[in-house]
C-alpha cells in the first residue's frame, strides 16, 4: 500500500493547510509558517512508522512533505509540533541516550504506552502527553485515515474530509 | 466604524430585516431585486468561506474545543428549564447565513394533511392557509434553493414542475434497504436536497467531502449566504455583528419606527424603516418581541394574544441501528438519498407524522476511531475494521403536536453580553409524541430485522432528542386572540411588522422546516412589497 502524491494533497486539503486565505477565528491560522526542523520531521516519521499499519510503505516521504507543507501554512502548528517533539524527547531521555526518533521501532510503541499517550485525551493546551496526542499522534492518524489510502484499507475510499466525488457512495463492495 | 466596517445606520430605508438566515436573506433578496432599499442586521459575524476547511477539521478532529461555528459564550447564553434539556447552541448558528451554515439541507414540502389537522383528525389547529395557497411559493422556493429532487415520491403532495436539479441517485446501502422494504410493502423514494447535484451559477456540484453537517467546504450545499450575496448585488446593505436589542414603536403603538442595535464597539444605533421584518429564528424572534416591551405593550411587542413564545415545537429523532454481516458502504457522503413518507399522513389523531430516513452515514468513520483509539499500527487497523464497514441504521423524524406549555420565555435571572435576559426554552414530550416515537422504532426495527441486522442501538422515547427545528413561537392565524401573525406574516398588532420563519408555523408535521420557511419568506416579501 503506497501513499502517493494525491494522498498528500488530500491530507493537506483536509487539514485546511492547502487553503490560501487567512482565517482569523480558527485555530489553524494561515499565518506565515516557519520551517519544520529536520529533527521534528524525523520524529514524525518515526511515530508514523508505529502508528500506521505495517503494510504501508512510503511513510517517510508522505510525512515529510505533509508536515513541511502544512507548516508552511501554519506557524502555530509548527510551534505545537516542535514543543511536543521536545516533550517526547525529554521523556525518552530519562531512559535512553538517544532522542525518540532514533529508538528501535518496538521501543517507540512502548514509550507511547508507557507515557500513556495511548489513553490521553488530545488537547492542544493540555499536559505533555495530551499535547503529544494532539500535535503528533492524532495529526498523523488524521492525515492517514482521511486519505483514500488509509481509509481505503478498511473499504472506504472516500472518507469524510476527502472530496472524493459522488460516485463512490453508489458503488457496491465488489465493483 | 469597527475594524474598517461601517456599522452606522443608513437613513430611513424601505425595509429593515433582522436576521440573515434563509428567512431574512430571502426577504432581503426579493425586496432588493424589486428595487427597494433594504438593510439587514445580523447578530453574528460574516464567516470567511476560505475558513471552511479549517472548520471541517475542527469538526473531524477531536481536541480543539472551539465550536465549529463559534456558538456559545455570553452572547449566546440561554436557559432550558423544561422537563427535557434543550441544547440550544447546538441547534443554531448566528452569523451571515444563519443556521443553514450548519444544516443538513433536506428540503421537503409539508403534506396537504399538515395544514388541516383539526378539521381532518380533530387534533391541534388548522393553518389559516392550505397547501394550495403555498404551492406556487413552494415551487419558487425550490428554485431559490436549487433543490435536487425527483418526482418519484408516491406520498408527496401534488407538484406542477420538476425540481430544478436532478435528484442524487440512491446509495449502495439504499439498495440493501430497498429489498427489505419491498418485502415488507414499504415504498421508498428519493430525498429532495438543497445541494447541487450539478453545478449552478452559485456553486459547484457536490464533491463528496461528506461533512455537510456541520460544514460544506465546497459550497455545494445551499446556505443563505447565496441570498445574502444576491441581495447585496441588488444594493441591499448587510451589517454583521449588529444584534438588535429591541424594536421601538410610535406613540400610538401602531407602527415600529426603529430597530435599536448594538455594535462591537459598544455603541447603540437606531435603524429606521418603513417596514420591519423579524427573521431571527424560532427562539430569538419571540425573544426579541418580548424584549421590546413598552408602556403600550407591557407583555412584549405583537403579543396582545399572549402567545409570543408559546407552542414551541420541534421534531424528534427516532432511530435504530446495528450491524450487517456484509459491507454497507457508509460515510462516503454526508447526506441521505432515500426516505419513506409512507407513515407520514395520520389515519387518526392517536399519533403524529413519521418520516423515515435511510442513513448513508451510520457508525463511525475510520478517522473517528483512529483519533480516539488506545491502539496503534496493525492493532488499530484491526480495531477500525471492527468498527467501520458493516454499520447500518434507519433514522427518522417524528411529529410533536404543539402545546402551549412548551415555550420560549425570558429568564430574568440571567443576562447575555448586552445585559438582556436570556431565552429560556421550556420543552417537554407528551404521551402521544412518545407513542409516535415508539411506532417509528417498531417500523425501523422491522426493516432492519428483515435485512438480518444485528440491532444494537435504539433512539426511542427515553433518549430521543430534538432535530433543531424551532417552530410555533409566533403562530399564524386569522384571529388576533389566537395567533400572533396573519396569513400575510404581518403581526396582528403592528401595521408594518412582519415575522418570517418557522415561528409562524401552526403545526410542524415531520418534515424539515426550511423549504416551508423559504416559501413563507417569499410570500411575506410579496405582502411587504404591496405595502411599500
Ligand atoms: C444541525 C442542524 C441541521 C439542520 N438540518 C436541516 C435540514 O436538513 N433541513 C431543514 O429544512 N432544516 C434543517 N435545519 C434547520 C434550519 O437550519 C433552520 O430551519 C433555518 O436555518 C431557519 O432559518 P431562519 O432564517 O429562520 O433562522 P436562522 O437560520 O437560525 O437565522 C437566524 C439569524 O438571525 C440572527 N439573529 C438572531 N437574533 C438576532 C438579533 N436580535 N438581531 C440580529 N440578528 C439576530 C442570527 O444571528 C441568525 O443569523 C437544521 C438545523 C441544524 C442546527
Ligand atoms: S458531501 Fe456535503 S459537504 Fe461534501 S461537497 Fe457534498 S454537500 Fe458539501
Amino acid at each position: 500500500m503506497e501513499l502517493d502524491r494525491r494522498d498528500l494533497l488530500t491530507a493537506l486539503a483536509a487539514t485546511g493547510a492547502g487553503s490560501t486565505a487567512g482565517c482569523s477565528s480558527t485555530r489553524r491560522q494561515a499565518t506565515d509558517g516557519g520551517d519544520v526542523s529536520d529533527h521534528d520531521a524525523d520524529t514524525l516519521v518515526a511515530l508514523a512508522e508505529v502508528l500506521y499499519p505495517s503494510s504501508v510503505s512510503n511513510v517517510g516521504e508522505f510525512v515529510r512533505e505533509y508536515s513541511l507543507e502544512r507548516v508552511a501554512a501554519d506557524a502555530e502548528y509548527a510551534a505545537g509540533v516542535a514543543e511536543a517533539v521536545g516533550s517526547l524527547d525529554e521523556y525518552v531521555s530519562e531512559w535512553h541516550d538517544v532522542p525518540y526518533a532514533e529508538l528501535p521501532t518496538v521501543e517507540r510503541g512502548e514509550i507511547l504506552r508507557h507515557m500513556t499517550v495511548d489513553t490521553a485525551d488530545p488537547d492542544p493546551d493540555g499536559v505533555a502527553r495530551e499535547r503529544i496526542r494532539y500535535y503528533l499522534v492524532n495529526e498523523l492518524l488524521y492525515a492517514f485515515y482521511t486519505t483514500p489510502t488509509g481509509a481505503g484499507l478498511v473499504g472506504l475510499e472516500n472518507p469524510p474530509g476527502h472530496p472524493g466525488g459522488t460516485r463512490s457512495y453508489r458503488r457496491g463492495p465488489d465493483s | 466604524m469597527n475594524g474598517g466596517v461601517d456599522r452606522t445606520p443608513s437613513g430611513r430605508v424601505d425595509a429593515c430585516v433582522v436576521g440573515a438566515g434563509p428567512a431574512g436573506a430571502l426577504v432581503a433578496a426579493e425586496l432588493a431585486s424589486a428595487g427597494y432599499d433594504v438593510v439587514v442586521l445580523d447578530a453574528g459575524p460574516r464567516f470567511d468561506p476560505a475558513d471552511r476547511e479549517a472548520r471541517m477539521e475542527r469538526h473531524l478532529r477531536p481536541g480543539d474545543r472551539e465550536p465549529v461555528w463559534d456558538m456559545g459564550g455570553e452572547r449566546d447564553a440561554y436557559s432550558a428549564t423544561g422537563a427535557r434539556e434543550y441544547p440550544l447552541n447546538a441547534a443554531r448558528v448566528k452569523g451571515v447565513g444563519g443556521s443553514t451554515l450548519h444544516w443538513q439541507g433536506m428540503v421537503m414540502r409539508l403534506h396537504e394533511q399538515d395544514f388541516r389537522l383539526d378539521s381532518e383528525l380533530g387534533v391541534a389547529t388548522d393553518w389559516p392557509l392550505s397547501y394550495d395557497d403555498l404551492r406556487p411559493y413552494y415551487a419558487a422556493a425550490e428554485e431559490e434553493l436549487s433543490v435536487a429532487g425527483a418526482s418519484d415520491n408516491p406520498f408527496a403532495p401534488p407538484r406542477e414542475t420538476p425540481h430544478p436539479l436532478p435528484a442524487f441517485p440512491p446509495s449502495y446501502s439504499d439498495s440493501l434497504f430497498a429489498e427489505a422494504c419491498e418485502e415488507l410493502g414499504i415504498a421508498t423514494h428519493s430525498v429532495p436536497n438543497a445541494r447541487n447535484s450539478e453545478p449552478t451559477d452559485e456553486g459547484g456540484a457536490c464533491v463528496g467531502y461528506g461533512t455537510c453537517k456541520p460544514v460544506c467546504p465546497s459550497g455545494a450545499k445551499y446556505d443563505a449566504t447565496r441570498h445574502v450575496a444576491r441581495a447585496e448585488a441588488d444594493g441591499a446593505r448587510v451589517v454583521d455583528r449588529a444584534p438588535v436589542q429591541r424594536l421601538v414603536h410610535d406613540d400610538a403603538g401602531d407602527r415600529v419606527t426603529a430597530a435599536v442595535y448594538a455594535t462591537p464597539d459598544g455603541t447603540e444605533h437606531r435603524q429606521e424603516a418603513r417596514e420591519f421584518v423579524v427573521a431571527a429564528g424560532g427562539v430569538e424572534t419571540p425573544r426579541l418581541l418580548l424584549l421590546s416591551k413598552s408602556e403600550r405593550y407591557p407583555d412584549g411587542l405583537a403579543n396582545s394574544s399572549g402567545l409570543v413564545g408559546r407552542y414551541f415545537t420541534d421534531h424528534l429523532f427516532a432511530g435504530v441501528g446495528g450491524t450487517l454481516d456484509e459491507p454497507t458502504r457508509q460515510k462516503h457522503v454526508g447526506f441521505n438519498t432515500t426516505e419513506s413518507h409512507q407513515f407520514y399522513d395520520r389515519s387518526d389523531g392517536a399519533r403524529g407524522a413519521i418520516k423515515l430516513e435511510f442513513l448513508n452515514y451510520a457508525g463511525p468513520a475510520p478517522a473517528d476511531v483512529a483519533t480516539g483509539a488506545e491502539t496503534f499500527g496493525d492493532d488499530l487497523l484491526a480495531e477500525i475494521r471492527g468498527a467501520y464497514g458493516n454499520r447500518i441504521a434507519v433514522g427518522g423524524l417524528v411529529e410533536q403536536y404543539p402545546r402551549a406549555e412548551n415555550r420560549v420565555r425570558l429568564d430574568p435571572s440571567r443576562t447575555d453580553a448586552h445585559g438582556n435576559p436570556v431565552p429560556d426554552v421550556v420543552w417537554s414530550l407528551d404521551r402521544r409524541t412518545r407513542a409516535t416515537i415508539e411506532r417509528a422504532n417498531e417500523i425501523q426495527r422491522s426493516i432492519l430485522e428483515e435485512m438480518g441486522t444485528d440491532v444494537d442501538w435504539t433512539v426511542g422515547p427515553e433518549n430521543t432528542g430534538p432535530a433543531f427545528h424551532h417552530m410555533g413561537t409566533t403562530r399564524m392565524g386569522t384571529d388576533p386572540d389566537e395567533s400572533v401573525v396573519a396569513p400575510t406574516l404581518r403581526t396582528h398588532d403592528l401595521a408594518n411588522l412582519s415575522v418570517v420563519g418557522s415561528s409562524a408555523f401552526v403545526t410542524g408535521g415531520a418534515m424539515n422546516p426550511t423549504l416551508t420557511i423559504a416559501a413563507l419568506a417569499l410570500k411575506a416579501s410579496d405582502h411587504v412589497a404591496e405595502r411599500l
